[in-house]
């Protein structure tokens, strides 16, 4: 039972959503924009979640659609995760996300929820951050589109009041070569050890990584190291690993030794499955 | 702009089983919780309460949800069908003609989920079987005999269609 009231709204419009955060805000009280809700309902049993007032964003219209509009695939933040993995648009994006907990829970889980989510995995944001996406924010004037890497650093960065209304992603990287990985320490159900997404975009390998640091992320020196196509793949990965962009997690799925182990191993069958045996 | 409350409760309608209550709850409480305290229907369990067993697995217009990671409020508008909602189904009926439950406390959220599965994914393959049936934990390990009743109805459908 979560133990705390909250007031519940289900607008329509975002203007209405957006509005009402901000009226609540001038009232003191903690608004929670909810979308798959699981997070809220889950953290905030245990009391590690707030809120005075929770806005429930399903009632937009389009928050939870699917679409190709002129260069872009459009995916609503609201989008659930069984729903990118059916509608089968974006492989790398439907493979990665139907990883993530387990087929029910995915029926919940919206795109949106998981990358702005407080647990580090956040799998499904890979595949954004190596198709260089673009994040429509919805704030109190409208929608504003910025590209993923200027809102992503460690995490989603939104000022308060806004939300990932949409994603977009550029029609190219959608039929790119891809692979995504998902290593557990045991059984094929749980948290990973290591998640590896990576496409090959004119013959460059672009790969993103979650459950090694307590961030997912995508590194542009440890590509460069990955891209070094006259070294040996072992190598490659090898000095690639010495870049890693923060500390190497270490709890009880897996050591900080192991999981370097394991993620070197995936790194190299990601290259592997790219590149094919002659490395190209 | 609908705003359901702003107080402590809450009155709406929730069709469950097809049949209409008005329940009046928290905005905070799940959908496992109204369904149970306020309808006493028990046949959803509690396990985890924390999306994790599926033994509180209902169907919300004919997807699999785990009750305890919805709030109820999130019902409204949507047809809700517990374990109490199916009637000798066939998944029901290979349950027991297979012995797929030992102790029973999962059955309800299992049933739930076998059923939306063997209605939805008629062609299902052993990969989309195990891909459903990871979502609910039998502390018993009965799981052979769960993935044999599935098996069973899908060819059952198969067969008549």
């Amino acid at each position: 039972m979560i133990p705390f009231n909250f007031q519940y709204s289900k607008p329509q419009t975002i203007q209405e959503a957006v509005r009402q955060f901000y009226e609540y805000n001038r009232e003191n009280k903690k608004a929670f924009y909810f979308s798959g809700g699981t997070e809220l309902i889950t953290l905030g049993r245990l009391n590690l979640v707030y809120a005075d007032a929770v806005i429930d964003l399903k009632g937009i219209h389009e928050y939870s659609s699917i679409f190709f509009y002129e260069n872009y695939l459009v995916i609503g933040g609201g989008a659930t995760l069984t729903a990118i993995e059916e509608a089968n648009v974006f492989p790398l994006l439907g493979k990665t996300a139907s990883e993530i907990a387990d087929r029910t829970s995915r029926n919940k889980i919206t795109i949106g929820g998981n990358i702005c989510g407080q647990i580090f995995y956040r799998e499904a944001i890979l595949p954004l951050l190596i198709s260089d996406c673009l994040l429509g924010i919805s704030e109190a004037g409208g929608i504003v589109y910025q590209p993923i890497h200027k809102i992503f650093n460690k995490q989603i960065h939104l000022k308060e009041g806004e939300f990932i209304f949409s994603i977009l992603i550029d029609k190219m990287y959608v039929t790119m070569p891809f692979v995504s990985i998902k290593r557990r320490k045991q059984w094929d159900v749980g948290y990973p050890l290591v998640t590896v997404a990576a496409i090959k975009k004119e013959n460059l390998i672009r790969m993103a990584v979650s459950g090694v640091c307590p961030f997912p992320f995508r590194s542009l020196e440890m590509e460069k190291a990955l891209n070094e196509k006259g070294l040996p793949v072992e190598e490659r990965v090898e000095t690639a690993l010495r870049s890693m962009p923060g500390p190497v997690l270490s709890d009880v799925e897996g050591s900080a030794e192991y999981r370097l182990f394991v993620l070197k191993n995936t790194m190299i069958d990601a290259i592997g499955e790219l590149e094919g045996e002659r490395g190209v | 702009m609908k705003e359901v409350s702003n107080n402590p409760l809450c009155s709406f309608l929730l069709v469950v089983n097809s049949e209409e209550n008005v329940v009046t709850v928290r905005p905070a409480d799940t959908l496992l919780y109204a369904l149970r305290i306020h309808l006493g229907l028990t046949g959803s369990k509690p396990g985890c309460l924390n999306g994790d067993c599926g033994a509180c697995t209902v169907l919300v217009d004919g997807t699999p949800m785990k009750s305890c990671l919805m709030l109820a409020v999130e019902g409204e508008e949507k047809a809700i069908t517990t374990i109490e909602g199916l009637k000798n189904t066939p998944i029901q009926k290979a349950f027991v003609k297979h012995f797929a439950f030992q102790c029973g406390y999962c059955t309800p959220g299992f049933i739930m989920n076998c059923h939306a599965l063997v209605h939805t994914e008629k062609d299902a393959d052993e990969t989309v079987i195990k891909d459903w049936l990871e979502s609910n934990i039998c502390r018993c390990t009965g799981y052979k005999e769960i993935r044999e009743a599935v098996i069973s109805v899908l060819h059952k459908l198969k067969k008549n269609e």
